[in-house]
């Protein structure tokens, strides 16, 4: 009831903007989201720190100075200046490793959500389109996969691959391909129905051609909010993973190894944790509700 | 009809262990190397070696392997943990009541707070109070347990520290007890001392896990509740007198909580795998800081293990659901 109520109204406001002689364009609508535009500023602004954090960062990341161990952040008593989030207890800026561990997260974000969006999507993709054989079997190696609890696929992979960012990203692939094959199937099957679909077979486009140049745009804008999602997921598995020391080596700062240190020495500087914990927090909230507000405003306008 | 599903259930639930099974083998036996030197810790003596080598029979035919792991794996008998130098299945059996009161401790603390706040946001609906839950449980959905757990240290044990950070008991109390399950067994035998001390431990970790449950219950309870609130027999007892409240409670939640319950039950699997990483956070001694421990020592047989009787645990739940489902819902009985 709700769910149809709410795909008419975007429904009704289109038609008054072709009545009105001009379609709303899809970024017009995007940015009349606020719930887009905040969260898709904060992620463009972590990307940008990210990739220039030799420039933005205050000081070397792995630069330590035992004399000015676990300095508290500013604005609190014995605060240092030039140490705005205080220091560990190294002696490390902890502003600084929290830029240089944004590149970490946000690499196995980007890397893993599109590695598994492209084989979710082409297995999809064929078992939507193609149907008979080759849909029954990947759908059941989906429903297979899916009885499969996800912890004790990742504790086997990374046991089995050994520590590191490869066995992050093949543990994330591994498992979440299957939410992007169920979703796309569904989507391109709803897709091949539509006349656009017939005409273009119609007017003698190969079924390649079909699938890949004419159903695979129409399914694109669910792929992009679905991908979102799964980058927010994916920074969380890559923090737990780093949390307990299976994810890149210890040399390189990232969040979840920042808030392994600081949960061990949480009495005595508790912004070792504060920090890095509130910036997994925001990143994951960010990429949730992008990706929430992205389904949102591309679903029905697609659909139509 | 009802039995041709049950059967196919199960028949379902041996095939997915199977399935399980037959994973970890080929797994942590086709990959590259041998296999010997995957399952020995690099300070494993010769003896080791020897005793592993003759446990699995590694020198005989892949098919011949699978059939001695697989007689193990179904009468229990998992071989000696590399880095505890303890028989598997002891090892886990010692660990499994922690978990197992974690987890359920946990289910019925987000079933407590996602229901009251359901309730809560249905009783004040269309008012600020409603915007503001829904706004504030948009973002909490997102929020996974780890965070919730290292957000809960730094509030319950640094700022306010009224709780403790590690263990599951005060060293000092952990003594004559006739099970595992010490919550359980003190709350059962009214050693009230004991048992809050228990739940002053279990506090934390327990929250950590049910507050992204308890958010997920909110979102679809809430919805459930709207649409029983607009049925002919709320307006019946409206129309009776009966308060708002009651409305809410006696009437709409009763035929609201099927679909909220199953989805639970679904949920509650995402809760037991959440237990790997909270339990590890807060030093509690359960099965999900051993799995981490097991996989940082590359101890193998303990990994079997334990990926084996975690499946059978979701498998189990599985099938609770179900059977729940069905009991819930007599149109099911008789489809």
């Amino acid at each position: 009831m709700a769910e149809a109520s709410a795909a008419q109204a975007p429904a009704s406001d289109r038609s008054d903007a072709i009545a009105g002689g001009r379609p709303p364009p899809l970024v017009a609508a995007l940015a009349r989201d606020p719930k887009v535009v905040i969260a898709g500023g904060f992620i463009l602004l972590l990307i940008v720190t990210a990739l220039a954090a030799p420039l933005l960062a205050p000081r070397d990341p792995l630069e330590q100075n035992l004399l000015l161990a676990t300095v508290p952040p500013a604005g609190f008593a014995d605060a240092e200046p030039g140490h705005v989030l205080g220091t560990d207890g190294l002696g490390r800026d902890v502003l600084s490793r929290l830029i240089f561990g944004a590149r970490v997260s946000l690499t196995v974000a980007f890397v893993a959500a599109g590695l598994a969006a492209l084989i979710g999507t082409t297995l999809g993709l064929l078992a939507g389109y193609r149907g008979g054989v080759i849909d029954t079997l990947i759908s059941r190696l989906v429903d297979i996969w899916m009885a499969f609890p996800p912890v004790l696929l990742s504790i086997l992979l990374v046991a089995v691959l050994g520590p590191g960012i490869h066995s992050v990203i093949a543990a994330i692939v591994v498992i979440d391909w299957t939410r992007f094959c169920r979703v796309v199937r569904a989507e391109t099957m709803a897709q091949a129905r539509m006349d656009y679909v017939v005409a273009a077979r119609t007017l003698g486009f190969s079924r390649d051609a079909v699938l890949f140049r004419e159903i695979l745009p129409n399914v694109a804008p669910v792929l992009i909010a679905l991908v979102t999602l799964e980058m927010g997921i994916a920074v969380v598995v890559e923090a737990i993973l780093s949390f307990v020391g299976l994810s890149v080596s210890s040399d390189i700062p990232t969040w979840g190894g920042m808030i392994a240190e600081g949960r061990q020495t949480v009495h005595q500087a508790w912004w070792m944790l504060a920090a890095p914990l509130a910036a997994l927090f925001a990143t994951v909230v960010a990429f949730n509700q992008l990706g929430d507000g992205l389904a949102r405003t591309l679903d029905p306008v697609m659909r139509r | 009809m009802s039995l041709a599903i049950i059967v196919n259930r199960a028949v379902m639930a041996i095939l997915t262990l199977a399935g399980v099974a037959i994973v970890v083998f080929v797994l942590l036996r086709v990959v590259p190397g041998d296999p010997v030197s995957m399952m020995i810790s690099p300070g494993a003596s010769p003896a080791d070696i020897a005793a592993l080598k003759a446990h699995y029979g590694l020198d005989a035919p892949l098919a011949t392997q699978f059939w001695i792991w697989l007689e193990g794996a179904v009468t229990g008998d998992f071989g000696v943990s590399i880095s505890l130098h303890r028989d598997v299945m002891d090892v886990l059996f010692n660990r499994l009541p922690a978990t197992i009161e974690l987890a359920v401790l946990a289910l019925i603390v987000a079933l407590v707070i996602g229901g009251s706040i359901a309730v809560a946001g249905t009783l004040f609906r269309r008012t600020v109070a409603e915007a503001a839950i829904d706004g504030l449980n948009s973002i909490l959905l997102a929020v996974p347990d780890f965070i919730w757990a290292l957000a809960l240290v730094l509030v319950f044990a640094v700022a306010l520290p009224i709780l403790p950070l590690t263990g599951r008991i005060d060293p000092a109390l952990a003594e004559g007890f006739a099970t595992r399950f010490y919550l359980a067994e003190s709350v059962l035998t009214g050693r009230v001392a004991v048992a809050s001390d228990i739940l002053a431990h279990m506090a934390m970790p327990t929250l950590a896990l049910a507050l992204p449950l308890a958010a997920v219950i909110v979102r679809l309870l809430k919805q459930s509740l709207k649409e029983a609130m607009v049925q002919d027999y709320v307006l019946l007892a409206r129309i009776k007198g009966f308060s708002e409240l009651r409305l809410v409670v006696r009437e709409a939640l009763r035929n609201a909580l099927g679909p909220t319950l199953a989805l639970t039950g679904v949920q509650f699997t995402f809760l037991v795998g959440g237990t790997v990483i909270v339990e590890r956070i807060f030093s509690y001694p359960g099965i999900g800081n051993l799995a981490i421990d097991a996989v940082i020592n590359r101890d193998f047989p303990l990994i079997q293990g334990l990926v084996l009787m975690f499946g059978l645990i979701f498998i189990l739940i599985n099938v609770a659901v179900d059977a729940g489902v069905a009991a819930l819902n007599p149109r099911l009985t008789h489809g």
